[in-house]
């Protein structure tokens, strides 16, 4: 079972406990000017924007299948099977391309550190695997963000769209962008007013590298035995020469 | 011995300038961290230490692979006096690569955990594998040179024994990590621009290697010949200018075949951002070059060969820094532009480059010895320095 969160814009009434919770969750430092930074970074892992009124969450989408923890070399970014995707600062190299792949610019890095980490949201991995929900959800005073079961949410997602026509833009964001993710958002308005990039292919990331990666196994063999039987052929005229140097006393005319 | 006689040059001086500059720079980044040390930012978390130091520094390494392809698998026997020196420029910048690579990773008492630590499905993973044997591979096919100076005729030949698959086991491994530097950005189809995410991205970055390879032949040629008095071998330089035509043809088609497929041949003439890097990368290392080298007469001489080389050498540059930096700052929103730190740490290592290969040149049997001129080199006790074996990388 893979949980996840479903993000409900239009129940959202902006008093941002959840930025508060997700930061005491984290040990991270919290007060006014913090909640009035609208961008994520290595001390806040969510953020509850307003545009026209309405309201709209960051936060890790924690892909299904991220391509964070498929670029890692050390493979310091995981993708757990309840859902969150974690990141262990003992393993990471501090390469950074998890940052370079991320199509949503989500980790953020601790560039001013002797000894920098990468941070995001983690969707509260060790909560959710003592079966709590995450704390954004739990603290949420309206339900706009729910925290369970993914298959449960997105069906849950589907009935509110169908059930309040007009209320709701018919696209589930994080339904297939980037070939789904554990976050789920809901808005009346356009996802792009907020940042959210409504072009995202409906691939999982990985499976663009996978389909050169996966080449590799098949290609060094092949390769292998063609370069060696180039030098083979090339290097044909050396082994005639010599053997025709060792046979030369005793056929020397016929040689030619 | 005798001490060569120390002259300070114009060129020392900047080296002596760079090198100060550099070592505080490098204080600069360890002491205070990459924060303080560079203009990178969580929008742009890739700056010049990895599409210069690391793409660039890769690429330019390319002819220790395309030359002993050529001449130990192909068996052009007549490029093997420039064998020596191209396997040493490509020693020496996969060193500087990983030298470098130790600025930008945060971490970098970590850079080992890839060997304990592995993600097969990581691109950046096959690329420090495969980086790692191939710096491996160049230091045994370099070796040779070592042993014959110190005199270990034994060690020498048990090199040679083993050559040919070092060679082969080297070309294998660079085509992988050259095109898997295009790889690294396959991840990134919204992220790139269409003018260079490509599905053939990393055939681009092999065949772009090859065609730099044979240029950084060239360019290193003429250098030794003008600073260190040795006569120039053209002959050889009018055979890799020629090859180096027909990579860049073959290069040209395949970016045009590949913009006509995707549909954006259009964009080339649209005014954009993208669209004047786009522009300058393709005249410098494509469409110069190639109008050059078509004209016999520049085909044919030292100057003409030269500025094809320079101009291909500079057009991939250009090639690589747009795909690391001009090609994604639209999508991410922010523009980049090196601080001062990252530009000297930078202009460092590229003057190390040159400082080191001119020392390795002075001190090691790096050219065929040569009839009058060259300097000689100074000997060192019981070795026979004189009558250098005819043992070279690949021997």
């Amino acid at each position: 079972m893979s949980f996840g969160i479903l993000y409900d814009a239009t129940q959202c009434i902006g008093c941002k406990q959840c930025e508060q919770a997700c930061a005491a969750e984290n040990g991270l430092p919290y007060d006014d000017k913090i909640a009035g930074q609208n961008f994520t970074s290595a001390n806040k892992f969510t953020t509850v924007l307003t545009t026209d009124d309405k309201f709209m969450r960051k936060l890790c989408m924690n892909c299904e299948d991220p391509a964070c923890a498929s670029v890692c070399p050390v493979g310091a970014l995981q993708k757990t099977a309840l859902g969150p995707v974690t990141y262990d600062k003992h393993k990471c190299m501090g390469c950074r391309y998890c940052m370079a792949a991320c199509p949503f610019g989500v980790p953020k890095y601790e560039w001013d550190k002797a000894v920098p980490g990468v941070r995001k949201c983690i969707m509260c991995a060790p909560r959710v695997a003592q079966g709590k929900p995450t704390a954004c959800a739990e603290i949420c005073p309206t339900g706009a963000t729910k925290f369970g079961d993914r298959d449960e949410l997105l069906k849950e997602a589907h009935k509110r769209i169908q059930d309040n026509p007009g209320t709701y833009l018919s696209h589930i964001y994080g339904e297939t962008e980037v070939g789904g993710t554990s976050v789920m958002l809901l808005s009346s308005v356009d996802f792009g007013k907020f940042g959210y990039r409504e072009d995202l292919t409906q691939r999982a990331l990985p499976m663009y590298t996978y389909q050169v990666l996966s080449r590799i196994p098949d290609f060094v063999p092949i390769f292998g035995v063609l370069l060696g039987g180039v030098y083979w052929i090339t290097h044909r005229r050396e082994e005639v020469a010599e053997a025709e140097s060792h046979e030369k006393p005793a056929d020397k005319g016929g040689a030619q | 011995m005798t001490i060569p006689k120390f002259r300070f040059t114009f060129w020392k001086a900047v080296f002596v300038v760079i090198m100060v500059a550099g070592i505080y720079a490098s204080y600069v980044r360890f002491r205070y961290g990459l924060g303080a040390s560079t203009n990178l930012s969580d929008q742009f978390p890739w700056g010049i230490w990895i599409g210069f130091d690391v793409m660039c520094g890769v690429m330019l390494a390319a002819g220790g692979f395309t030359l002993t392809a050529a001449v130990e698998i192909f068996n052009i026997e007549r490029w093997h006096s420039i064998m020596r020196p191209t396997v040493l420029t490509a020693f020496m910048g996969y060193l500087l690569v990983c030298a470098a690579l130790m600025f930008d990773l945060g971490l970098p008492w970590n850079i080992w955990h890839p060997l304990i630590m592995r993600n097969p499905h990581s691109v950046m993973f096959e690329v420090a594998y495969c980086v790692m044997l191939y710096t491996a591979v160049l230091a045994l096919e370099f070796s040779p040179i070592v042993f014959e100076r110190l005199g270990w005729t034994r060690a020498v030949k048990a090199v040679r024994s083993v050559m040919i698959v070092l060679v082969i086991l080297g070309v294998i491994l660079s085509t992988l990590h050259q095109s898997s530097l295009g790889t690294l950005y396959m991840i990134m189809p919204n992220k790139l621009h269409a003018f260079w995410y490509s599905p053939f991205l990393p055939v681009f970055f092999y065949i772009s290697s090859i065609a730099v390879g044979l240029a950084m032949i060239i360019f290193e040629s003429s250098m030794s010949s003008k600073y260190f008095g040795r006569e120039l071998e053209l002959p050889i330089l009018r055979d890799l200018g020629r090859v180096l035509m027909v990579v860049l043809a073959i290069y040209g088609i395949l970016k045009f075949e590949d913009f006509y497929h995707r549909g954006i041949l259009r964009d080339v003439f649209v005014p954009s951002y993208e669209q004047r890097f786009f522009l300058l990368e393709i005249f410098l290392s494509v469409l110069a070059p190639l109008a050059l080298l078509s004209f016999r007469k520049v085909r044919d001489s030292a100057q003409g060969l030269y500025l094809a080389a320079v101009l291909t050498l500079l057009g991939f540059v250009t090639n690589r820094l747009n795909v690391a930096i001009t090609g994604v700052e639209n999508a991410v929103g922010a523009r980049y532009t090196p601080k001062w730190t990252e530009v000297m740490v930078t202009a460092m290592f590229v003057a190390l480059g040159f400082a080191i290969f001119g020392m390795t040149a002075r001190y090691l049997p790096i050219f065929p010895a040569e009839k009058a001129h060259g300097p000689a080199l100074p000997k060192l006790a019981g070795v026979r320095a004189e009558e250098p074996v005819l043992v070279h990388a690949g021997d």
